[in-house]
C-alpha cells in the first residue's frame, strides 16, 4: 500500500481527533477533567510525533513523486476522492506540525487555566487541519482542511485571547476568508475543466493561457492573505498580540506556512506562465515586506506585535525565493519557512515566559532581564540571533539560499532581501537591549525566577533543531531536493513548451 | 592538531559559559587559559609544518549545504595565509586570557567574559581557516557577535549597549555587500569554493554582470564588507565606541585580530582582486584616506582608549593601501606585527586605567611613570613599534608598506603614499602626546586616585612583557619569510601576484631616502609631541583656542575634577579643532541621514501606513456594514402605515417607469 505498510498519513491527521473525542468525554469536577485534558493532550500529540517520525525515516529523498498515498473513492461521478500524501515539499511541514503540538501544549499547561478542557480539544482539532492539510492531494479535500483551520484558531484567539481578541479573531477570520472564497471559484473552475480535483492529475491539465492571469490572482487573493504578503498583512500583528502564546506559535510557525506552500503546491505548477509573468510584482511587493515591515517592526512598543511583523518581513523573504524559480531560491525559501517556523515559534514562546510572569507585553515595562534570568537571556540571545540569520543558526542557511538565488534572477530584489539582513539586526537588538540589558529599575522584576523544568522541556527540542539546522542542515535540504528539482524542470519545461507554441 | 587548533577555544567557550556556575569562577577562567593554551601550541606547531615546511592542508569536517550545484562544506583550510593568521590569533589570545584574569579578577561574571572571549577566538579561527565563502561569513558574523556580546559586556550601562548594537548594525550594513558579493561569486563562478574560484578567475576575466565586469563588481562589493568588519573611511563610526568593552577586549578584538579581518580577507581573496585593477585602486584610496583622516583625529582625543583605537583605525588603512597596491604580503605583515605592537598597547592602556583607578581620560592622569615603571616602559616600546622607529616590529612593515605605495608609480600609489606620510608624522605625534600626558608631568588627578597607584599583577604583566617582546623582535625575525628573500617559498602561493605585478621585487628597487622618509616623519613628530606637551605645555590649549570657533569651550589643563565630563558630554568649540575633536562629525551626519529618518519612517509607515491607510480599508469597510444595516433597520419601524406608504411611492414609481419606458 505505502512505505509504512498501513494508512500512516490518515492516521496522523486524525489521531488528534480521537484524543480530542476522548478529551470530551472525561467527566467530573473542573480539576480533574482539566488534569486529565491536559495529559490526554500531551500524549496524543506526542504520539501523533512519535508516528510521524516514521515519515523521517521512511521518506526516499531520492524521489520526487508523492509517497504513503492512500486513495478512496469518495464521489467519483465528481471526480473527487480522498487522496492523501506528501512529497519532499509537504513531508517536513507535516513534522513540523506534530513536532509543534506538543511544544504548544506543554507551553499552556500553567498559563491557561480557564477552560482547560475545550482549549486542548481545539488544539488537537488544530492538529488534524494542519496535518491534513498539508497531506490532502485532492484539492477539494485541501480545501476543507485549509479553512477548517480557521475554525480552531479563531477559537483559540477568540476565547483565550488577550483585551481585544474579538476584534482580533472576527479580523483574521474575515480577511483569510475572503480570500479563500476567490480560490473556491478558482478551484471550481478548474474542477469543471479538467474534470477532476485529484491534484496529481490536475499537474496533468494545461490550464489554458487566458485563463492562468485570472486563477492566478484568485490563487494570490487567498495565498497572499495566509502568508502575509503585504499590504494584506495587518491582521497578523493584531491576531498575534491577542492570540495566547501557543495560538501564537502554532500561527507563526505552521499557518503562516500555509499561503507559501499553496503557492508551491498549486500556483507554480498548475499556472507556469502566469507566474513568470507576475513573478516581478511578487519580488516588489516582497521586497516592499521585507523593508517596510521591518521599519514598522523598529516602531513597536508590543514585544509581540514586533515580532509578528518580523514574520511579515521574514515571509517575504520566503516569496522572493519562491518566484526565483530556481534550485537555491527554492529551497532557501523552504528552508526559510521551516527555520522561521522553529525561530519565531520559539520567540514567541520566550514572550510566552516573560508575559506568564509578569503580564505584560510592552518592552518598556522590562529592562535588565539579563541580570536575574540568565539562563532565560540566553536563550532568548540564541533565538534572536536566529532571527537575525546569524550564521550556524537555522534561519541563515534559509536567507542566504533565497539572496544567492534571487541574484541569478535580478540584483536588486536580492539587495531588497539583504536590506532585511540590517534593518532585521537593528529590530531584533533593539527590541534585545530593551528587554534584556540595562538596569532593573522596577521591584516586581527583580523577584522573577528564571526557566522553569518545564520550560527547559519547551525549549530543548527548539534549541536543538535550530543549531542542528544551521550547522548541519543537509539533512532537510536533501528532503526537498528531488521535489525542488522536478518543480524546477517543470517549470521550465512548461515555460519553453509555450515560447514554442508562441512562435 | 589542525582541528585542536581551532576547537579547542570552543570547548573553552563551553566550558566556561555553561558549566561556569558549577565550575566557580577561579576554575572556569583556568579552564579556558589552559584550553587557549593548548589551542595555541597546536597553532605555532601548525605554523612550523604549514609554513616553513611547505605542507598545506585542508581538514574536510561535514557538509553544510548542497543546493542544485550549491556545496558547501565546513573545512579547515591550513595554507601559509591561513596558518599565519591561526599561530597570530590563538598566541595574542591566549596571552590576552591571561591578562584577564588579572584585569578581570574584581568583575562580578568572569565566567561569562571569558566564554565569551574564547567564543570569541574560536570563530575568528573559523574565519580564517574557511576554505569557501560561506564559512567565512560563518566566522566573519560569529566574531560580529562576540564582539557585540563583548562590547556590551557591561550590560548595565546604557553607553556600552548602545556602543554594542551599533557596532553590530554597521558591521551588518558592510556584511550586506559581503552577502551580495557572494552571491555574485556564485553567479559568476558557479561555486564559492576557493580552489574552484581562484582556478578559474582568469577563464572569468572577461565576464560581465549588468554591463560591468564581473570581478571588478566581486571586488568592491567584497571589499565594501571588508570596510565594515576593518572600520575603513565610511563604516568606521562603531570602532572608537566598541572601546565601551573591557580593555582586554579592545586589545584582542578592535586591534589585533577583529578588525584585521577585511585585510584578511583581501589577502585570502588575492587571485580575485588581482583582476579587478579598479577594484583595487579604490582599496588603494579608501585605505590611505583612512589612514590619513584618523590620524588626524587620535590628535585631539582624550579618552586613552579611543586614541589607540583611532590609531588602529589608521593603521588597517595602511593594511588596505598596501593590498591595494598589490602587495598583499606586505599588508599581512603589517597585520602580523600590529597585532603585536597594538594589543601591547591596548594592555598597557589597560594596566594604566587598572592603576588608575578606571580613569580613562589622559588629561586627568599624568606624574604616574615612576610609580608603574613596568607598564610605562611597555608603553614605550609599544609606541616605539607604531611610530616605526628602526629594529622594532613596526618599523619593518610600515616602511614595506610604504615603499609598496611608491613603488606602485601609479596616481593612487602616490596618493595612498603621500596620506601614509603624513599620517606617520601624525602617529608618532599622537602616540608621544598619549606617553607624555599620560605618564609625565604633574599628577592632574585627585589625590585618593593617586595614592591608589600601583603596578599591575603578575598575570598582567606576564603578557605585556611577552608581546613587549614580541613588538621588538617580530619584525627583525620574520620580514625574510614574510617580504624578504624567503617570500616565495614561506608564502606557497597562498597569495597570489598577477602576472605584470612585480611590487614585490620593485619594492625593494626604490630611491635609497624612501626608507629612511618614514623614520624621519616619525622621529619629527615625536620631536613636535615633545615640544608641545613638555617644552611648551601651554601651547596645545592655545593652538586649539585659535583654530576654534567657540574659544572659550575648549578646555585647558588642569582639567578641573568633575563628574561624568566624559568624551560624550565634550562641548564642541567648533572651528577646526571641534572639526577634529567631534571626529569629523560623522556620528552627526549620520544620525541626520539614517537614524533619524529611519525612525520618522518607522513611526509614520505603522502609525498612518498600517494603522490609517491598510487597516482603514477592512476597518472602513466593515464599519460601512454596521452603518448600513443600522440604516436599514431603522425602516423597520413596524408601523403599518409607514410600510403602506412605502408600497404606495413604491407603486407610482413602478407605474411611472412602466409608463415613461413605453
Amino acid at each position: 500500500m505505502n512505505a509504512a505498510g498501513f494508512p500512516l498519513l490518515s492516521l496522523l491527521t486524525f489521531l488528534p481527533l480521537a484524543g480530542a473525542a476522548v478529551i470530551m468525554s472525561v467527566r467530573g469536577d473542573d480539576e480533574v477533567v482539566a488534569r486529565n485534558a491536559r495529559w490526554t493532550a500531551l500524549w496524543t500529540s506526542l504520539i501523533v510525533f512519535l508516528l510521524s517520525l516514521i515519515l523521517w525515516a521512511r521518506f526516499d529523498t531520492a524521489s520526487a513523486a508523492f509517497q504513503f498515498e492512500e486513495k478512496l473513492e469518495w464521489l467519483p461521478e465528481f471526480g473527487v476522492g480522498y487522496h492523501m500524501g506528501v512529497d519532499g515539499i509537504s513531508v517536513l511541514f507535516v513534522l513540523l506540525s506534530t513536532a509543534l503540538t506538543p511544544l504548544c501544549i506543554l507551553a499552556s499547561w500553567e498559563s491557561v487555566t480557564s477552560r482547560v478542557r475545550e482549549y486542548m480539544v481545539a488544539f488537537l482539532v488544530l492538529e488534524t487541519m494542519m496535518v491534513g492539510m498539508f497531506c490532502a492531494l485532492d484539492f477539494i479535500v485541501f480545501y476543507v482542511f485549509f479553512e477548517a483551520v480557521l475554525i480552531p484558531m479563531f477559537l483559540i484567539i477568540g476565547v483565550w485571547g488577550g483585551a481585544r481578541r474579538v476584534y482580533a479573531a472576527f479580523k483574521f477570520f474575515l480577511y483569510t476568508l475572503l480570500g479563500s472564497v476567490l480560490m473556491l471559484l478558482a478551484i471550481l473552475y478548474l474542477w469543471y475543466n479538467a474534470g477532476t480535483t485529484d491534484i496529481p492529475a490536475l499537474f496533468q491539465y494545461q490550464v489554458p493561457r487566458a485563463a492562468q492571469t485570472w486563477i492566478f490572482f484568485a490563487f494570490l487573493a487567498s495565498f497572499a492573505v495566509k502568508v502575509p504578503m503585504w499590504p494584506v498583512h495587518t491582521w497578523l500583528p493584531d491576531a498575534h498580540v491577542e492570540a495566547p502564546t501557543a495560538g501564537s506559535v502554532i500561527l507563526a510557525g505552521v499557518l503562516l506556512k500555509m499561503g507559501a506552500y499553496g503557492f508551491l503546491r498549486f500556483t507554480l505548477p498548475l499556472l507556469p506562465e502566469a507566474s513568470a509573468t507576475f513573478a516581478p510584482l511578487i519580488f516588489a511587493l516582497s521586497v516592499i515586506a521585507v523593508v517596510y515591515t521591518s521599519l514598522v517592526a523598529l516602531a513597536q512598543e508590543d514585544m509581540k506585535k514586533l515580532i509578528a511583523y518580523s514574520s511579515v518581513a521574514h515571509m517575504g523573504i520566503v516569496t522572493i525565493g519562491i518566484f526565483t524559480f530556481n534550485q537555491q531560491g527554492l529551497s532557501g525559501a523552504l528552508f526559510t519557512m521551516l527555520a522561521h517556523g522553529v525561530v519565531s515559534g520559539a520567540l514567541f514562546l520566550c514572550v510566552g515566559v516573560l508575559y506568564d510572569r509578569v503580564h505584560s507585553r510592552e518592552i518598556l515595562r522590562y529592562g535588565g532581564i539579563a541580570k536575574i534570568m540568565p539562563a532565560y537571556a540566553l536563550v532568548f540571545m540564541l533565538f534572536t540571533m536566529a532571527s537575525i540569520g546569524l550564521p550556524g543558526l537555522a534561519n541563515f542557511v534559509g536567507e542566504f539560499l533565497v539572496i544567492v538565488g534571487a541574484w541569478r534572477v535580478n540584483a536588486w530584489v536580492a539587495f531588497g532581501a539583504a536590506l532585511g539582513m540590517i534593518l532585521g539586526a537593528a529590530y531584533m537588538l533593539y527590541l534585545y537591549r530593551r528587554v534584556s540589558f540595562g538596569r532593573i529599575t522596577r521591584d516586581d522584576l527583580k523577584a522573577l525566577l528564571d526557566l522553569s523544568p518545564r520550560e527547559y522541556a519547551v525549549f530543548a527540542p527548539l534549541i536543538a533543531l535550530t543549531l542542528w539546522m544551521g550547522i548541519y542542515p543537509q539533512p532537510f535540504l536533501s528532503f526537498f531536493e528531488a521535489s525542488v528539482a522536478a518543480l524546477v524542470a517543470r517549470h521550465e519545461a512548461a515555460l519553453n513548451l509555450s515560447r514554442l507554441a508562441g512562435m | 592538531m589542525f582541528v585542536g587548533a581551532i576547537f579547542f577555544p570552543l570547548l573553552g567557550a563551553c566550558l566556561s559559559g555553561f558549566l561556569g556556575r558549577w565550575l566557580g569562577d577561579r576554575p572556569a577562567q583556568w579552564a579556558t587559559v589552559a584550553c587557549m593554551a593548548l589551542a595555541a601550541a597546536c597553532g605555532i606547531l601548525a605554523f612550523g609544518q604549514v609554513a616553513f615546511d611547505s605542507q598545506p592542508t585542508t581538514v574536510p569536517l561535514l557538509t553544510w549545504m548542497d543546493v542544485g550545484g550549491l556545496e558547501i562544506s565546513w573545512a579547515l583550510r591550513y595554507d601559509t595565509l591561513s596558518v599565519v593568521m591561526v599561530a597570530m590569533v590563538t598566541f595574542i589570545s591566549t596571552l590576552i586570557h591571561l591578562y584577564s584574569v588579572g584585569y578581570m579578577s574584581h568583575d562580578a561574571t568572569p565566567a561569562r567574559f571569558f566564554a565569551y572571549l574564547s567564543l570569541f577566538t574560536f570563530m575568528m579561527l573559523m574565519l580564517v581557516t574557511a576554505d569557501n565563502l560561506a564559512q567565512l561569513f560563518f566566522g566573519w558574523e560569529g566574531v560580529g557577535l562576540a564582539s557585540y556580546l563583548l562590547i556590551g559586556y557591561w550590560y548595565d550601562r546604557e553607553s556600552a549597549n548602545r556602543a554594542a548594537m551599533k557596532a553590530f548594525i554597521v558591521n551588518r550594513v558592510g556584511d550586506v555587500f559581503f552577502m551580495l558579493g557572494l552571491a555574485l561569486t556564485f553567479h559568476t563562478f558557479g561555486s564559492i569554493e576557493f580552489d574552484t574560484i581562484f582556478s578559474s578567475v582568469a577563464a572569468h576575466a572577461d565576464d560581465r554582470f549588468g554591463g560591468l565586469p564581473s570581478i571588478e563588481l566581486i571586488g568592491v562589493l567584497l571589499f565594501l564588507g571588508a570596510c565594515g568588519k576593518s572600520a575603513q573611511l565610511g563604516l568606521h563610526t562603531w570602532l572608537p565606541d566598541a572601546m565601551e568593552g573591557p580593555t582586554p577586549v579592545s586589545a584582542l578584538i578592535h586591534a589585533a585580530t577583529m578588525v584585521t579581518a577585511g585585510v584578511f580577507l583581501m589577502a585570502r581573496m588575492s587571485p580575485v582582486m588581482e583582476y579587478a585593477p579598479v577594484a583595487l585602486a579604490i582599496v588603494t584610496v579608501v585605505g590611505a584616506s583612512t589612514a590619513l583622516f584618523a590620524a588626524t583625529i587620535g590628535c585631539v582625543q582624550n579618552d586613552i582608549k579611543r586614541i589607540i583605537a583611532y590609531s588602529t583605525c589608521s593603521q588597517l588603512g595602511y593594511m588596505f593601501f598596501a593590498a591595494g597596491v598589490g602587495a598583499y604580503q606586505v599588508s599581512v605583515f603589517h597585520l602580523f606585527t600590529h597585532a603585536f605592537f597594538k594589543a601591547l598597547l591596548f594592555l598597557g592602556a589597560g594596566s594604566v586605567i587598572h592603576a588608575m583607578s578606571d580613569e580613562q581620560d589622559i588629561r586627568r592622569m599624568g606624574g604616574i611613570w615612576t610609580r608603574i615603571p613596568v607598564t610605562y616602559a611597555v608603553m614605550w616600546v609599544g609606541s616605539l613599534a607604531l611610530a616605526g622607529i628602526p629594529f622594532f616590529a613596526g618599523y619593518y612593515s610600515k616602511d614595506a608598506v610604504l615603499e609598496a605605495a611608491f613603488a606602485a608609480h601609479s596616481v593612487v600609489g602616490t596618493y595612498a603614499w603621500v596620506c601614509g606620510m603624513l599620517a606617520a608624522f601624525l602617529t608618532a605625534f599622537y602616540s608621544w602626546r598619549l606617553l607624555i600626558l599620560a605618564f609625565h608631568g604633574k599628577p592632574r588627578a585627585d589625590r585618593h586616585t593617586m595614592e591608589h597607584v600601583h603596578e599591575s599583577p603578575v598575570t598582567m604583566l606576564v603578557p605585556l612583557l611577552v608581546l613587549a617582546t614580541g613588538a621588538m623582535l617580530a619584525g627583525a625575525l620574520f620580514a625574510p619569510f614574510f617580504i624578504g628573500e624567503h617570500e616565495q617559498a614561506f608564502w606557497h602561493g597562498s597569495i597570489f601576484n598577477g602576472e605584470h605585478n612585480h611590487i614585490m621585487h620593485a619594492m625593494h628597487d626604490v630611491p635609497a631616502w624612501v626608507p629612511l622618509a618614514p623614520t624621519v616623519m616619525g622621529i619629527g613628530g615625536i620631536a613636535l609631541a615633545y615640544l608641545m606637551y613638555m617644552a611648551m605645555p601651554g601651547l596645545p590649549a592655545r593652538l586649539a583656542e585659535r583654530f576654534s570657533a567657540r574659544p572659550q569651550l575648549v578646555r585647558r589643563l588642569p582639567l578641573i575634577p568633575q563628574e561624568g565630563a566624559e568624551q560624550q558630554t565634550e562641548p564642541n568649540p567648533g572651528g577646526l579643532y571641534g572639526f577634529l575633536l567631534k571626529k569629523w562629525y560623522f556620528d552627526e551626519l549620520y544620525d541626520f541621514l539614517f537614524v533619524q529618518p529611519a525612525r520618522l519612517l518607522a513611526q509614520r509607515l505603522w502609525k498612518t501606513g498600517d494603522a490609517r491607510i491598510i487597516d482603514g480599508m477592512p476597518n472602513g469597510a466593515a464599519s460601512l456594514a454596521v452603518a448600513g444595516s443600522r440604516g436599514a433597520a431603522r425602516i423597520q419601524t413596524g408601523r403599518v402605515a409607514n410600510y403602506a406608504f412605502a408600497m404606495i411611492i413604491g407603486l407610482v414609481l413602478f407605474v411611472t417607469l412602466f409608463l415613461i419606458g413605453r
